[in-house]
């Protein structure tokens, strides 16, 4: 029987499951599957530093060339995996092949939410999730070139921000009433709103898109409520699903994700799964998560590799995210559903650095930091901990972060 | 072009050319060198990519920007000599440096 290890997915948690499979003494055979043409990249810089053309491909690639090579790893780029066989142990692949697994690591990752709306078909309407996507996008940046971005999320919102800097005219639009809905409390929203309306970008909420008009390429995007936005082109970022059809139709657990416990096991013990693909048990909140975000899929990946290496080394950390846009660094740190309370540090009205503290029945549950790394780092801290905190304390910028506990 | 060596708490050294303009932290995590593990990519917002830098290539740095400094600041293994070494860039100036990793960087 083989003991190979397979990897499905070649992102952000795969590359650090190979990593960590080595260093935690596996030395069978390694192969890695991903249905893009590159090796594993980082995501984040490509509604960053990476669209605004700052940093190169050499400097979003995670890993080097010739680290795969040395890690004894086989690399098969550009190769989609069509099917789990459970029974024999074998996945097959796109082009016809089979390959023999003794254990398995599922890190598909997920995809964008498209719309479905009249015109969405239309030349000039984007996604971003991939490098390819960043190139077409990029195609259009030109002075004075009118985007509409559709979804006012982080993602949206980073590449309105580069477009801006470099001279486009921006509009983002919003089904919601504010921007960040889902994840942020109304201070940090209508924060983002007023920061990007500084920095030249028409903001405009509570609108659903329609349809998109154009007749060879998108022109305008039409909202239910009648209105008319004129465009040369459109990004859309309404969010993502998560990749988990190999996984179902292979008979596994899945639910918003494909289920997996503490050390990264799928219903089946010889596979796991990792990163954005998985729906986990917290510890520190008491019930599934399914995150998007670089720690989830890396601190996953560690644990995929301990659990597919024999080892243990369960995941259950508070989990943090970043966002960059402008001179602004957001930092978050926790997850601040449910909140009885949002308490202030720092003047959110004006300039540009405060920290949002949620409190939930005076448990630190979650906190948004913008410019304002020690909170965030504090934060990290006294989430973990399940600190109960006095609002006092935290509004007064007399008392040092670091005595903000008390 | 910088050779640099990375010192793993237990003593291994790994040592490798880095290109100039390229970090130390990206450098290292490209390698899958342990000991470093660089989780925000360079965006100075994680705080896992820390050194020790040895006083004598101190000088040679650029100095500590206030976001590093604070993030430095609640590292737990922090010493004086530390640097996030997301923020540390490779030059002709620090060809030969030496940097010494933390036991662990959570
Ligand atoms: C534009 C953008 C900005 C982001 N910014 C941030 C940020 O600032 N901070 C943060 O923490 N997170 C950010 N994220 C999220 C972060 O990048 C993801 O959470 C992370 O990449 C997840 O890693 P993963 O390994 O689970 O999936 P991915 O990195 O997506 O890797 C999965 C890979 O598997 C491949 N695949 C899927 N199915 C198959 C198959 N059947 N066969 C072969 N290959 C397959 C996919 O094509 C993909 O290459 C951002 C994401 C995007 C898109
Ligand atoms: S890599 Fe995150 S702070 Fe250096």
């Amino acid at each position: 029987m083989a003991d190979d290890i397979l990897i499905i997915g070649a992102g952000q948690a795969a590359a650090q499951a190979v990593q960590s499979l080595r260093a935690e003494g596996f030395e069978g055979p390694i192969k890695l599957f991903g249905d893009e043409p590159y090796a594993p990249y980082q995501r984040p810089p490509l509604s960053k530093k990476f669209l605004a053309g700052e940093i190169g491909y050499d400097r979003v690639e995670l890993k080097g060339a010739d680290f795969y090579t040395q890690s004894n790893v086989e690399t098969h780029w550009g190769t989609r995996v069509t099917e789990i066989d459970r029974r024999q142990k074998r996945i097959l692949t796109g082009d016809g092949r089979g390959f023999d697994y003794g254990k398995l690591l599922i890190a598909t990752g997920s995809r964008v939410r498209e719309i479905n709306v009249p015109g969405f078909e239309l030349d000039g309407v984007h996604y971003l999730r991939n490098i390819e996507d960043v190139k077409s996008i990029q195609a259009h940046f030109r002075e004075g070139a009118r985007m509409v971005v559709v979804g006012g999320g982080y993602i949206g919102l980073e590449v309105a921000a580069v477009a801006a800097k470099r001279g486009l005219s921006v509009t983002v639009l919003e089904t919601a009433d504010r921007v960040m809905a889902r994840v942020v409390d109304p201070i940090v929203s209508h924060f983002y709103e007023r920061v990007h309306r500084e920095e030249g970008v028409t903001i405009e909420t509570g609108v659903t898109v329609a349809g998109f008009e154009g007749t060879d390429k998108v022109e305008a995007v039409v909202s239910g409520e009648g209105k008319r936005f004129p465009c040369d082109f459109v990004v859309v970022g309404i969010g993502i699903i998560p990749n988990t059809e190999l996984a179902s139709e292979a008979g596994l657990e899945v639910s918003n994700g494909i289920v997996v416990d503490e050390q990264c096991r799928t219903s089946d013990p010889d596979i796991c799964a990792a990163g954005d693909c998985t729906s986990h048990p917290s510890a520190v909140y008491g019930h599934r998560l399914r995150l998007e975000s670089v720690h989830n899929a890396i601190e996953q990946g560690k644990t995929a590799a301990a659990t597919l290496a024999g080892k243990e080394k369960p995941y259950n950390q508070v989990p943090w995210f970043w966002s960059d846009q402008y001179d602004l660094k957001l930092q978050i740190v926790g997850l601040s559903a449910g909140y009885t309370q949002a308490v202030v540090r720092g003047d959110p009205e004006s300039g540009r650095s405060f920290a949002v503290f949620y409190l939930k029945d005076g448990v630190l549950v979650a906190v948004d930091a913008v410019n304002r790394a020690p909170e965030f780092m504090m934060a990290k801290m006294l989430t973990q901990k399940k600190a109960v905190l006095d609002p006092a304390r935290i509004r007064d910028e007399a008392i040092p972060v670091k005595e903000i506990a008390g | 072009m910088a050779k640099v060596t990375y010192v793993e708490n237990d003593g291994t050294e790994h040592t490798i050319e880095v290109q100039n303009g390229m970090s130390l932290m990206e450098a290292a995590v490209k390698q899958g060198i342990p000991g470093i593990d660089g989780d925000c990519g360079g965006a100075c917002a994680c705080a896992t990519c820390m050194v020790y830098v040895p006083d004598e290539w101190q000088g040679k740095l650029a100095g500590i920007e206030t976001m590093e400094e604070s993030m430095l600041d609640f590292c737990e293994r922090r010493e004086d000599n530390s640097r996030l070494s997301c923020q540390i860039v490779a030059s002709d100036a620090i060809d030969g440096i030496r940097v010494q990793m933390p036991e662990s960087q959570h």
